[in-house]
């Protein structure tokens, strides 16, 4: 068993309440910041723990800290980004269900640490009820006195919301995001400024995924050093993973990075290996925007080393041979599974998801569905893989944000990996056709 | 009278949330009461809430036409948001959602003719593990691990509460 530092005590009862999470040691870590640290030294722990953003992009969390602007006189603000929409991706909506204190509890010690007197919670829409948990959770830390004026008797003082979001899958990027909490439409921002420096209402802000924040508490209360013992190399610490798709056991897990991810997929302990009789056939690691990897290179790199769970592992090889650690959210694919149909789905969302800021992002996006679309319905053309690729090409990296690369990633990898179910799509249309109306037709009995 | 005096207290109490002047950031919480009250968002609701917001109509047009889960058009009593995106589809989201259609013998994006049911397709839920998953407004409860005979079971459940 790997060492758990956020969901040591998920199956505890009534671990939802105040009373139970502080029973089993909740708020502790508020009560060593503001009595015995002073912000600087917090900021200083989490830098030394060598946490990395937990929402996708793995930037070091201490770093994006410091870059906080201290000399503007303005307010400083702490935004959560618990807008958890990424396709595989469902391990904030865990936490936050199952352990809402503990969020509270990262968000009270990280807004300490920056200075922010007033924070939010932006919790995507959908998840109404986990905003009604929450919204619980955090009258119960004000009765306690842990939120609002004078916390625990300090001279620090601070309010905490929850902002709710309205069905955008674009504000779960930090500048959309902020956008929508001024009440605006969700358009990206041009950066920079970043928000470090102009965020929320203009004022230096940060904004970090709710696994991040709660993983703060632990490191005040072992200290940095401590985090950064668990993992391997610059991936340090525990990482929730989600995982989806044809296992015998989808879920939430807490690994230690560093496991196997042969480990991951086919032990007891995890995932416990491929739908019964079924052989695997490929992964999307880390949310549905990373590269997908064909079976034999998710367990192994392209040097023949083991691929491990860490940001450095599952992107060893780059785009032509490996992917990225991303969200956590795994999405496995049996031996069942057509490549083309996934990808057309995974292009739709992306189409109905680009915020139509820019051209090629809002054009590409509906021209690759499209062409998808054909193929996986029997009218495509042997030159359409390669206008895939094509089209794939002009949006990366001429966007103002990285959903362009979310859109284009996915298509130019399965067509990497898998371009002989492609051909095969265009020269016998018939045969995955018949497959899935077969599908349906037993279904349906 | 589009809200009830507890919801306009309510609505007072959403814009002490936000910095002096920040009000327009109370606009999709309170779009989202607005929807509970009366279903949907007609342009005289919209307007009232840019009364009540001192915000100019365009400024929450904008904001609801942008955002899915806000209702511009009259809705069934359910709604009823069911994910369609790749890892739901993996595990048979595509056909429970024929499954469905034939149920209450309406498309995708159509209200049941008795005024009960809207059925409208969603991105990704976060329920990745637990697909197929659906959602029910007004409250959105999450329904997981859906077949279609537990989908049957809820219609049945949710006509005989109507």
């Amino acid at each position: 068993m790997g060492k758990k530092i956020l969901l040591e005590h998920v199956d505890v009862p009534g671990i939802q309440t105040l009373e139970v999470y502080r029973k089993m040691g909740g708020y502790q870590a508020v009560e060593k910041a503001l009595k015995s640290m002073n912000p600087d030294e917090v900021v200083e722990e989490v830098k030394k723990s060598g946490l990395r953003g937990r929402g996708g992009a793995g930037f070091p969390t201490g770093m994006k800290w410091s870059f906080l602007d201290k000399k503007s006189d303005k307010p400083r603000y702490l935004v959560c980004n618990a807008d958890e929409s990424e396709p595989g991706t469902f391990k904030d909506r865990y936490l936050m269900q199952r352990i809402p204190h503990m969020l509270i509890e990262g968000m009270i010690c990280s807004s300490f640490a920056l200075g922010a007197r007033t924070s939010y919670i932006y919790v995507r829409g959908e998840m109404m009820y986990v905003i009604r948990i929450l919204e619980k959770a955090i009258a119960e830390a004000y009765a306690a006195g842990l939120l609002g004026k004078n916390i625990l008797g300090s001279d620090y003082s601070l309010d905490l919301y929850v902002q709710p979001g309205g069905g955008a899958y674009i504000c779960g990027e930090e500048t959309a995001l902020l956008e929508s909490l001024e009440g605006k439409r969700g358009n990206p921002r041009n950066k920079p400024p970043f928000p470090a420096v102009w965020g929320l209402y203009g004022c230096p802000t940060v904004v970090n995924n709710v696994e991040t924040i709660a993983d703060v508490p632990w490191i005040i209360n072992h200290g940095g050093d401590a985090y950064a013992a668990i993992g391997i190399g610059k991936s340090t610490g525990t990482k929730l993973i989600s995982a989806c798709g044809n296992i015998k056991k989808p879920g939430v897990y807490e690994i230690e990075l560093g496991v196997p991810v042969e480990e991951f997929i086919y032990s007891d302990e995890y995932c416990g290996g491929i739908t019964e009789g079924r052989k695997l056939k490929a992964v999307v690691a880390g949310g549905s925007s990373v590269p997908i990897l064909p079976a034999d290179l998710i367990l192994t790199t392209a040097n023949n080393e083991k691929r491990l769970m860490t940001y450095e592992s599952l992107s060893d090889g780059g785009f032509v041979s490996g992917t990225m650690l991303g969200s956590g959210g795994f999405i496995v694919f049996d031996d069942r599974q057509c490549i083309v149909r996934n990808l057309w789905n995974f292009s739709r969302f992306y189409h109905h998801e680009s915020c139509g800021q820019c051209s090629p992002c809002r054009e590409g996006t509906g021209w690759m569905e499209k062409v998808l679309h054909r193929i996986e319905h029997g009218h495509g053309k042997m030159s359409d893989i390669d206008l895939l690729v094509d089209v794939a090409k002009k949006i990366e990296g001429k966007t103002i944000c990285p959903l362009g690369e979310a859109a284009a990633w996915p298509v130019a990898s399965a067509i990497r990996h898998f371009r002989a179910e492609f051909e095969e799509h265009v020269r016998n249309p018939d045969s995955c056709l018949k497959k899935h109306l077969h599908r349906e037709a037993a279904l349906a009995h | 009278m589009f809200f009830s005096e507890s919801r306009i207290k309510e609505i007072e109490e959403i814009k002490k949330r936000y910095p002096e002047g920040r009000h327009k950031s109370a606009l999709l919480p309170v779009l989202h009461l607005a929807q509970a009250d009366h279903s949907w968002l007609s342009v005289d609701l919209m307007d009232e809430v840019a009364r009540l917001l001192k915000l100019e109509p365009i400024e929450v047009y904008e904001v609801a036409s942008f955002y899915t889960m806000f209702h511009l058009k009259p809705v069934g009593k359910y709604v009823i948001e069911v994910c369609r995106t790749g890892p739901c589809c993996n595990v048979g989201a595509e056909e429970l959602i024929h499954h469905m259609e034939d149920k209450l013998g309406i498309r995708i994006g159509e209200t049941t003719s008795d005024g009960l049911f809207t059925l409208k397709t969603v991105e990704c839920l976060a329920a990745c593990g637990t697909g197929p998953v659906l959602q029910i407004g007004p409250e959105y409860h999450y329904h997981e691990n859906l077949t279609p005979e537990k989908f049957d079971q809820l219609i049945s459940e949710l006509r005989a509460k109507a």
